[in-house]
């Protein structure tokens, strides 16, 4: 994992100071909230409904057990004793008081984390595939180039005042793990003749008017990758609208002004810049991917493992993935228990779960962007005791990528801007599916209580957007949406529901999947083939 | 009737105007009446509440019962805790939300 250098702490530390001073002019009257406002956002702090709210990042959802540790102490002594974890692989505390911030931003800082780029309109918290430096399936690990933009982008001046927000996303497989091309910039990693380079996707996301990326560059090398990723966000900083918040985001700019015209003028702008020195030196990178070698795995470690306890069997099929290293696997820790709140944690699990990686899974965590944990090198040999101590913590829903494994955002029962919530509606959705959902296979369910669409909801196989409906809280269904490789947005159904109403719109839509089905089909998959009609017809009559 | 409300500055709870001060409790809150937007901002300016807005309720026996469903979740607390409510032994809380 990556370590922080002076330079790296230092400014992390001058960031806590500056931000107790602000905090305490803020406590006693001399900054008004409209001046204080921008620059708590700088530091993640948001004004929920019930309470502040601090948004720590996860760089690249990438933890070590002390880490995991600390956001655990954090719940525990600030918060009221849970976290909850976010898609953009972050942690959000939903019960801060604005004087203990300073506070909880030093004790980040002495375990290299901290709340920077967690709001404001700069580059966000980098975001990348989970099973990074684990996976088989990857060209190389995405990490060190996710920690060079880290370190890019970090208070990086011209970037700190952009148009809009803007995310980053990178993967080094063909597998999407990391919904990249809903990105405002989508980075896949690839090997050309023996050349690492990359493949660059602009214009996604979510939100009111969700687009997928488009394609900009088909191979960029390796070695000119962070100036030509300069190149594009400086189009985007020159040419993107500052005039109206609903069409500043980098997706309305290619979409107004076309992908060509914005590829002819990043290419522009990469030709005068490409030689000025902005790619880091090779030994620099070189530094940094030393850093991500990943442990030493053993040789021998045994390739099978005792299935005879059937629940545990169920949740190795469901829940742990193949590792590149024999002997070893990858463990997803399910934070979706039925009837629980999607992504929340409580310290105590917290702790366990940094207890493991630490005992068994050579100290690392990762976080996902469906919100569950990765255990991303464990022994095969360890996994019944992992499965064992996870269950009695309540944290072994065996549900990977079924319809109780959702992600759903806040809501109403937490954020201001909210429409309906989305909370409840998910615990009811994993009660009624529980006894099914195996039978039912890879369903993707995601649920925001808003048009923002923090729950990703175009992307889920089954959307679901809460509405208001002249003050009572109302939900529309989508079908078809994927933010996994087979990318796609969903559509909307018809007319919207209650909350009860839309459960039974969606057993509806899975009874008539399972009558449709072909063979092994997911209900993408069947969504795909037959269209929508027949689902409509089934939910509405 | 009408409310006033707001996040206290320090902890950031919801807080009500009582006439005189600011209670974390529905229960305690006034009528306002016309009077909502001279007081919001006098105490804007006493810079103890942050954003103080007016919300329209009904005065109900158990109180006054903010309009909005956003407002009933900020006086209780988020329906999918109620241990975390301002009325965490009160099973029947959630039903006053909906
Ligand atoms: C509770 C406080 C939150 C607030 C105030 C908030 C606010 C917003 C807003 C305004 C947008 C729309 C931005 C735009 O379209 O330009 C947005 C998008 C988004 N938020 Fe949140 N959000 C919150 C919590 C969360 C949480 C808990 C998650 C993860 C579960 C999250 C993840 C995202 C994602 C993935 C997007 C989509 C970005 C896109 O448009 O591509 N947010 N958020
Ligand atoms: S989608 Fe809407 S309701 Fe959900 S967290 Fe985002 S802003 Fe809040």
């Amino acid at each position: 994992m990556y370590r922080y250098d002076e330079y790296d702490q230092s400014i992390v530390d001058a960031r806590v100071e500056e931000f107790r001073d602000q905090v305490e002019r803020r406590l006693s009257g001399a900054l008004t909230e409209d001046q204080f406002k921008p620059l708590r956002l700088m530091n993640g702090l948001y004004l929920q409904l019930h309470a502040y709210m601090l948004r720590v990042a996860v760089p690249y959802g990438t933890l070590d057990s002390r880490q995991m540790r600390m956001l655990g102490h954090i719940a525990r002594k600030y918060d009221r004793g849970y976290g909850h974890f976010t898609t953009r692989q972050n942690i959000q505390y939903n019960w801060i008081k604005l004087a203990d911030a300073p506070d909880i931003l030093a004790e980040l800082a002495t375990v290299q984390m901290h709340a920077i780029q967690t709001s404001g309109n700069c580059i966000r918290n980098i975001s990348s595939d989970q099973f990074a430096g684990a996976a088989a399936d990857e060209v190389a690990d995405p990490r060190p180039w996710a920690e060079l933009l880290r370190q890019w982008s970090t208070f990086h001046p011209e970037f700190t005042y952009l148009p809009r927000k803007f995310k980053i996303a990178v993967i080094a497989a063909d597998e999407d793990r990391a919904a990249m091309r809903l990105h405002d910039i989508g980075i896949q990693l690839l090997e050309r003749d023996g050349v690492l380079g990359a493949k660059i996707f602009v214009g996604g996301g979510m939100g009111r008017t969700p687009m997928i990326a488009h394609e900009v560059k088909d191979f960029i090398t390796a070695d000119h990758l962070m100036s030509y990723l300069e190149a594009c966000l400086r189009v985007y900083n020159r040419y993107g609208r500052r005039d109206n918040i609903y069409k500043a985001r980098i997706k309305i700019l290619l979409h107004e002004i076309g992908v060509d015209a914005y590829r002819d003028q990043v290419e522009a702008e990469f030709a005068a810049i490409r030689d000025l020195g902005i790619d880091p030196p090779l030994a620099e990178l070189a530094r940094i991917t030393a850093m991500f070698a990943g442990p030493d795995f053993a040789s021998d470690a045994p390739d099978s493992v005792d299935r005879s306890d059937p629940d545990f069997a169920v949740w190795l099929d469901q829940n742990v993935a193949a590792h590149k290293q024999p002997g070893h696997a990858i463990v997803t820790i399910s934070l979706k228990p039925i009837g629980g709140i999607p992504g929340d944690a409580s310290a105590d699990q917290i702790d366990l779960m940094a207890d493991l990686a630490e005992r068994y899974g050579h100290d690392e965590l990762r976080v996902t962007h469906a919100q569950n944990i990765v255990l991303p090198h464990v022994r095969k040999a360890d996994l019944y005791a992992i499965w064992t101590a996870l269950r009695d913590a309540r944290l072994a829903e065996a549900n990977l990528d079924l319809i109780s494994d959702i992600i759903a955002c806040p809501g109403l029962d937490y954020c201001s801007l909210a429409n309906a919530r989305s909370i409840p509606l998910a615990q009811k959705i994993g009660e009624r599916f529980a006894g099914r959902q195996r039978e039912l296979g890879e369903l993707k369910l995601k649920i925001s209580g808003c048009i923002n669409a923090c729950g990703h909801h175009h992307a889920g196989h089954i959307g679901i957007l809460g509405v208001d409906k002249k003050g009572t809280e109302n939900y529309q269904l989508l079908l078809g949406g994927s933010g996994a490789e087979d990318v796609s947005l969903g559509k909307i159904t018809g007319p919207g529901f209650d909350e009860d109403g839309v459960v039974d719109a969606i057993e509806r839509v899975t009874d008539r999947y399972v009558a449709l089905r072909e063979a092994d089909e997911r209900f993408l998959d069947t969504y795909r083939r037959v269209g929508m009609q027949p689902f409509k017809e089934a939910i509405y009559g | 009737m009408k409310l006033l409300t707001g996040n206290d500055l320090s902890t950031g709870d919801v807080v009500w105007w009582t006439g005189r001060d600011w209670s974390r409790h529905v229960e305690d809150a006034v009528d306002v009446g016309g009077q909502g937007e001279a007081i919001l901002r006098a105490e804007e300016g006493a810079r103890r509440v942050n954003v103080p807005y007016l919300i329209d309720a009904e005065a109900t026996e158990q109180g006054p019962r903010p309009a909005h469903i956003k407002d009933r979740i900020r006086a209780l607390g988020p329906t999918v805790r109620p241990d975390l409510t301002l009325k965490p032994a009160d099973a029947d809380a959630g039903a006053w939300v909906i």
